[in-house]
């Protein structure tokens, strides 16, 4: 099993080239502000990093509790998950997500959400995979021509 | 949602097979639990073995086993050895109108919401949250 913890400025190099080699995208800024935010920020913002044996970054996830958004009542909301295709199958998704929730359990919310790209069978499956269900909102888009 | 019979049927044999994969059930077996016709169940269970999920064994003690991989295989999977698929189906008289046409954008909508749910939910996973 991984070990998990908290992020810190010292990851984010990690991160940035992790979130990059699976998305295509270097967006150094973005992981920045998102770390700044989320790591060593308020007890409700969480940035946890999960290590390889070596002490290399296996994968990440960062997540909130935040209350009233879209009319609902608090709920730990996971923003982002991303594990390195290398390590996957081996628990370091499940780890992380199970490390999040037991942070959002202590704050005393009872309901984890997230928002997933339907097209996306991947996360959409890990997600399922961890118990995850559809959840009351449904998400809504329109075309701004 | 609105599932064929024999799509059912190949869902909950699929499952009942998969929870215990070295248990061998026949299709009278299954269809008793079930409480549907052995014919119709006999029908779904060769399209499975078929489609490599299943296999038939012989002898006395014979009937059916899962033998496919329970994180790899998802309820569409299945649903898709019974279902049309999307591109398959008849069209419906009036479906060229253009309210046809405004309905048929709302039908397409609802079935890929469905289609990826179904994609998202392994065998393991199903079993898992029945327990």
């Amino acid at each position: 099993m991984p070990v998990v913890r908290s992020a810190e400025p010292v990851d984010l190099p990690a991160i940035t080239a992790l979130d990059a080699r699976l998305t295509g995208e270097a967006k150094a800024a973005y992981w920045q502000s998102m770390l700044e935010r989320y790591a060593g920020g308020p007890p409700d913002r969480h940035f946890l990093v999960a290590e390889s044996d070596r002490g290399a970054l296996a994968g990440f996830i960062v997540g909130e509790v935040r209350a009233w958004e879209f009319g609902q009542p608090a709920a730990g909301w996971v923003f982002a998950i991303q594990v390195d295709p290398k390590l996957r199958l081996k628990g370091t998704g499940s780890a992380l997500f199970e490390a999040l929730v037991a942070r959002f359990k202590a704050q005393g919310v009872t309901r984890v959400r997230t928002l997933v790209d339907r097209r996306d069978n991947l996360i959409l499956s890990f997600f399922r995979a961890q118990g995850m269900v559809a959840g009351p909102s449904l998400q809504l888009d329109m075309e701004l021509a | 949602m609105k599932l064929q019979t024999a799509t059912r049927l190949g869902l909950y044999a699929t499952l009942e097979l998969a929870r215990e994969p070295d248990r061998m059930l026949s299709a009278a077996d299954l269809a008793e639990r079930f409480g549907v016709s052995a014919h119709h169940l006999a029908k779904v269970l060769r399209t499975l073995a078929t489609a490599g999920l299943v296999r038939a064994e012989r002898g006395a003690a014979g009937g059916y086993r899962f033998v496919a991989n329970r994180r790899r295989t998802t309820l569409m999977d299945i649903v898709a050895l019974f279902e049309p698929a999307p591109g398959q189906r008849a069209s419906e008289p009036g479906e060229g109108t253009d309210v046809g046409r405004a309905l048929q954008r709302v039908l397409s909508e609802i079935d890929e919401i469905a289609e990826a749910t179904l994609r998202s939910i392994s065998l393991e996973t199903m079993l898992k949250s029945r327990r």
